[in-house]
């Protein structure tokens, strides 16, 4: 790294990771999010909460540069241009930006994960998209990272498909983080799982998330997931935020009457 | 009536305009639209240019590619070669050229360096090639990137954008399942330095003969409706790890009726016992050496001797 791109990196820790002005989507009549705006520092995690059908997932896509909005900018600090509207970079660009600085989690591990090809090379697949041409590196490398999953080594050479369900989405969770991303995304990485693998991930990300600094936005149903793992909320409703701030503000004192609905609605043993 | 007794009189070997089929098969405004195709091909080495491909007189994965490229670029005075598997007298080689002998009036050959066009879809003939000559491979997949990555519009996007990460990924599973890359055929190279190819199902040890070859490289695929090509003289790199680098099959024995070591040698199982033998893939090659006096183990010998060994 040359020196003024050493000084550049020292800027950019004073910009937002993430800024985000105005977005909507409108899928025809149907609006998919209205009006979105918020800003992300490096190293948060925001998580946001909504009931089915409230526009979350279609925000996810549109920040991850996967559906351009009807209006409005995603504004991202990228290690190689500063900080850009994605849909303003040209598409082998961007790519290669979602390649080195982003990672993304899918609800279904199968949806994220090669499933003819081997866990291990699932793993190190994002380290020979950057151009690593070394197999001994990267064979240690993805051992490194499967063992920080804690996933039975001796499985590294099998298929994802004779994994159980908790295993791919840890294989998904270290083949998304094993590149150093500066931002992932996570699409309800545990909804899928049963409750017992549930907390175990949920207490493995939160480690990792806090070792690596990493920034993450978390979609999620479950309050629970959001209670642990984020930093900040955001509620949606119909396409829209209606309340925002730290979690356990959100979560211990809800002011709008759906955010104290969501919240209430949560079973409690 | 008098008109078709006409017409019946003309031979399909004569080059006049009444014959029944247009010179070398295709029609011309069909042969001029590849001809085009391969020019781009030819101007972006290793990209893959799609074609109109037409319904041939044989199915799909018997060479239609091939064959069309052929007749495109055939001229009457073509000499043509065509292998299969390296050997000249098999039934898809013999069909092919007899069919080209027909439609194009053009002389066939065995002799790799009498030849001007070679049909081929497994190997490059081991007699190295030369200026103005032309290798015609047909190809059953021309995306390398395919068995990784079924989407059509994301695999031409990673040629666009030059993203070959995937490739190594197949390499990886390679050295991870065998402890080395044990691809043996169509093993991926990339040419120019820019466009990732899938060298048709030649064996790797054929790999090397495309590097800065002289002679001109043509791939098609019929079925998949893809034309590419190498232009001589033009780099050739087969994909690696650092510390895996290619490798070319190597065999501890020598041809067992010309005596060989440098040629790509068959398997070929002689019994239920175990007894085996190596042979020369490439016919021609091998049919030369021993005109030129060179004797395997297993090579003929006097009829005399097969006599008395008979009545031992």
């Amino acid at each position: 790294m040359t020196m003024t791109a050493h000084q550049e990196t020292i800027d950019q820790a004073d910009q937002p990771l993430l800024r985000v002005r105005g977005l909507s989507k409108h899928y025809g009549m149907i609006t998919g999010c209205r009006d979105v705006s918020f800003e992300m520092r490096p190293g948060e995690v925001l998580g946001i909460v909504g009931e089915s059908g409230s526009g979350k997932t279609t925000l996810l896509n549109c920040l991850s540069g996967r559906l351009p909005p009807s209006q409005g900018r995603v504004e991202f600090n990228a290690s190689r241009h500063g900080l850009v509207d994605i849909y303003d970079l040209s598409e082998p660009d961007r790519r290669r930006m979602q390649r080195e600085d982003w990672g993304f989690v899918h609800q279904n591990p199968r949806d994220g994960l090669r499933m003819r090809v081997s866990g291990g090379a699932n793993v190190a697949e994002p380290l020979m998209n950057l151009g690593r041409r070394h197999y001994g590196d990267m064979r240690q490398a993805s051992l490194d990272w499967l063992n920080r999953v804690e996933l039975d080594l001796s499985r590294i050479d099998d298929k994802p498909r004779t994994y159980s369900g908790g295993m791919q989405q840890r294989v998904q969770i270290a083949r998304n983080l094993i590149h150093a991303p500066r931002l992932v995304f996570m699409d309800e990485p545990t909804g899928g799982l049963d409750v017992s693998v549930q907390a175990r991930l949920l207490d493995l990300m939160r480690e990792l998330v806090r070792d690596l600094g990493l920034a993450a936005i978390l979609v999620t149903h479950d309050m629970a997931v959001a209670r642990l793992m984020a930093d900040r909320l955001m509620v949606m409703k119909s396409g829209a935020v209606v309340e925002t701030g730290l979690t356990d503000q959100v979560l211990d004192d809800p002011q709008h009457p759906y955010t104290q609905l969501l919240v209430s609605s949560v079973l409690q043993i | 009536m008098n008109a078709q007794a006409n017409d019946a009189a003309l031979t399909a070997t004569s080059n006049s305009p009444e014959r029944y089929y247009t010179y070398g098969y295709l029609d011309e405004q069909t042969k001029r639209m590849i001809r085009r195709a391969i020019l781009k091909a030819v101007a972006i080495p290793g990209y893959q240019v799609p074609f109109g491909s037409r319904e041939m007189p044989v199915p799909y994965g018997w060479g239609t590619g091939g064959i069309q490229l052929t007749a495109a670029i055939i001229g009457p005075d073509d000499v043509y070669k065509c292998i299969d598997q390296g050997a000249d007298d098999t039934t898809n080689a013999v069909s092919i050229r007899r069919f080209f002998a027909k439609v194009a009036d053009v002389a066939t050959t065995e002799d790799t360096a009498e030849a001007t066009i070679i049909q081929s879809r497994h190997r490059i003939p081991e007699h190295p090639l030369k200026d103005g000559q032309i290798m015609v491979f047909q190809v059953p997949q021309p995306e390398p990137l395919r068995g990784l990555e079924p989407r059509e519009m994301e695999t031409r996007a990673m040629h666009a954008y030059e993203e070959y990460g995937l490739q190594y990924v197949s390499l990886y599973e390679n050295v991870s399942a065998f402890g080395r890359i044990a691809a043996t055929a169509g093993y991926p190279v990339m040419v120019d330095e820019r466009y990732l190819m899938s060298p048709s199902p030649i064996p790797k040890f054929d790999n090397p003969k495309l590097h800065n070859s002289q002679a001109l490289m043509l791939f098609g695929a019929g079925r998949e409706k893809r034309i590419y090509a190498i232009p001589p003289h033009t780099t050739v790199r087969s994909l690696d790890f650092e510390d895996y680098p290619f490798e070319t099959q190597k065999w501890e024995e020598s041809c067992a009726l010309c005596a060989a070591d440098d040629s790509y040698l068959d398997e070929v199982v002689l019994d239920d016992q175990g007894q085996r033998m190596f042979v020369c893939s490439d016919s021609h090659y091998c049919s030369d050496r021993r005109a030129q006096g060179f004797r395997g183990p297993m090579a003929g010998h006097e009829l005399v001797d097969i006599d008395k060994d008979a009545g031992q």
